[in-house]
């Protein structure tokens, strides 16, 4: 029972330590792609085109009904971690955009680039840093 | 203006949703409330808004907003056993007790930074909270909400793990799960003043949440962690967990879960149970006999509510993003889907009329609650609240588990 608690780097677990035979399987692969990313990372911030506004405004929405489900419609937290700007102070950047691309192996973070690009993760991330924005009132 | 005028145009307009909810959370202004049971009515959860619509479901109507219950995010509500007080918990660790009746909020407070939800005892004496910040579980008096208890989840010395599962069981017991621990505890509130905790360890990786059947002997827990449910049966004399559908993943890659599947208000028909699978989108369905896996329902995405309707023929079920336009009906004669609905954008929760002849969805990207009849599947009323979550219906006040 030693052995589940979220580890700041998915590198510093052993396999057999993993969650599960198919969490072992979900994470290998995205560990590798997760460190990649992590050291290409500098590539991305210079060659991503940010989302449009329209596309802004589902990415807020998105945050904060669909992430929120874990992180909390204020993002204070939840099953998964306060995304506040203070929470975050101390947190590298990079290292957050691949925690939203690639998921984080071993806790119940998914992986969400079947609904994001790699520049709307980085958009959400560089807005968690700054104080996520609020929904718009109007609606959708 | 009229109160009758008001809510007669709620379903028109969101515009004038504002302005109603102000007139009801106002005091005084429900002046001349009709006298009625409780036995029909419910509430809606408006999340974003922090707002609680009351509704009547023989009207297929919202009759009062309560306003002011704060962060609502994954809220949770139960009912006292007369049926005519909800309890809210908030995700920021607020209790609310709404007077149904009244139409206004009767006591508030404040009992935690970070909340998943609660329970209410059997006697309707004790409602329970439990508790991500601090991790643990709180016992409240449920007329006067004054702390009776204050029960930490603390597996390791200075170490708190966030509470889930929390369900009330026979003997003013609860049993909950610790999710950071990989422990089941069974709380026995018979004195409130000297709770005794039974501590279940290594029950089996990431506990997300629970269920207890409805005689209240099997308290099952979902693990996120791996493949596989923990069950304690609490009728033998010492309980003790066991390891039921164990490696239903096969090995197979998991598919991304991007929200946690809710256990709570049980799916179990006949003599099967029907469970969400984590990382597969797939019912499993399990003997309650033998606790062997039965079958496997394959489904249009993530099961995040497996619910079976009152008299157990059908088992509904809902979906995480992005599948979560759709609601699937399973019929338990066959096992097979016997209808997929397309109710509105980004379905959260659904909720059965107590003998089930009806079923509320809520879509919270529409903005509509939607009443479906659940033989002809026809929708018979939608309703227009803001960005709508929970729907629970008083009839939940006699269920246990609920």
């Amino acid at each position: 029972m030693h052995d589940k608690h979220a580890r700041p780097l998915p590198s510093l677990s052993p396999a057999g330590a993993l969650p599960r035979a198919g969490g072992a399987l979900r994470g290998l692969p995205r560990l590798g792609m997760w460190l990649a990313l992590l050291a290409g990372t500098a590539g991305l911030h210079a060659q991503s085109a940010p989302p449009t506004a329209q596309r802004q405004q589902e990415l807020v929405r998105m945050v904060r009904q669909d992430c929120g489900s874990c992180h909390g419609l204020r993002l204070t937290g939840g099953l998964g971690p306060a995304l506040t700007r203070e929470a975050l102070a101390d947190k590298p950047l990079d290292s957050m955009v691949a925690t939203i691309y690639h998921g984080r192996p071993g806790t119940p973070m998914a992986p969400w680039k079947a609904m994001l690009s790699e520049a709307d993760a980085l958009w959400i991330a560089r807005q968690l840093f700054a104080g996520f924005p609020e929904s718009e009132k109007g609606r959708p | 203006m009229k109160r009758r005028h008001c809510l007669s145009l709620l379903g028109a307009s969101s515009l004038l949703l504002g302005g109603c909810a102000s007139l009801a959370g106002s005091p005084g202004a429900p002046a001349a409330l009709p006298l009625r049971g409780t036995g029909d009515l419910g509430v809606v959860v408006a999340r974003a808004t922090g707002t609680l619509a009351i509704v009547n479901t023989s009207e297929r109507a919202v009759l009062a907003q309560v306003t002011g219950l704060g962060d609502l995010s994954h809220a949770s509500v139960v009912f006292s056993r007369d049926g005519r007080h909800a309890y809210v918990f908030g995700r920021d660790g607020a209790i609310t007790k709404v007077d149904l009746l009244t139409q206004r909020i009767e006591a508030r407070v404040m009992q935690a930074g970070n909340s998943i939800g609660g329970a209410i005892s059997a006697d309707g004496t004790m409602v329970v909270a439990q508790n991500y910040t601090p991790g643990g579980i709180k016992v409240f008096d449920a007329a006067t909400l004054a702390l009776l208890a204050d029960i930490p989840a603390e597996y390791e010395p200075g170490k708190l793990s966030r509470v889930v599962g929390l369900v009330d069981l026979p003997g003013r017991r609860f049993a909950y799960s610790l999710f950071d621990a990989n422990a089941i505890w069974i709380t026995d509130l018979s004195n409130p003043a000297r709770p005794v905790t039974t501590r279940l360890p290594d029950i089996g990786k990431q506990p997300y949440d629970a269920l207890v059947t409805p005689n209240g002997r099997h308290y099952i827990a979902g693990l996120f962690g791996e493949d596989g449910l923990a069950m304690v049966d609490l009728w033998e004399d010492k309980p003790s967990v066991r390891r039921i559908l164990a490696g239903y993943g096969r090995g197979q890659e998991p598919l991304p879960v991007y929200k946690m599947p809710h256990l709570r208000g049980w799916a179990v028909a006949g003599r099967r149970a029907y469970l969400p699978a984590i990382g597969r989108h797939e019912v499993l369905v399990v003997d309650t006999d033998t606790w062997q896996e039965v079958g496997r329902i394959p489904v249009a995405g993530q099961p995040v509510f497996v619910m079976a309707r009152p008299d157990g023929r059908q088992v509904w079920v809902n979906f995480a993003v992005p599948d979560y336009h759709r609601v699937q009906v399973i019929d338990t004669t066959t096992q097979q889907i016997v209808r997929t609905l397309e109710p509105g954008k980004a379905v959260l929760h659904m909720e059965f009329t107590p003998r089930g002849e009806s079923v509320w969805i809520s879509s919270r990207d529409d903005h509509r609650v939607s009443v479906i009849d659940t033989q002809t599947f026809a929708t018979q009323a939608t309703l227009a609240i803001d960005s709508p979550s929970g729907i629970f219906f008083t009839s939940r006040a006699a269920r246990l588990g609920f």
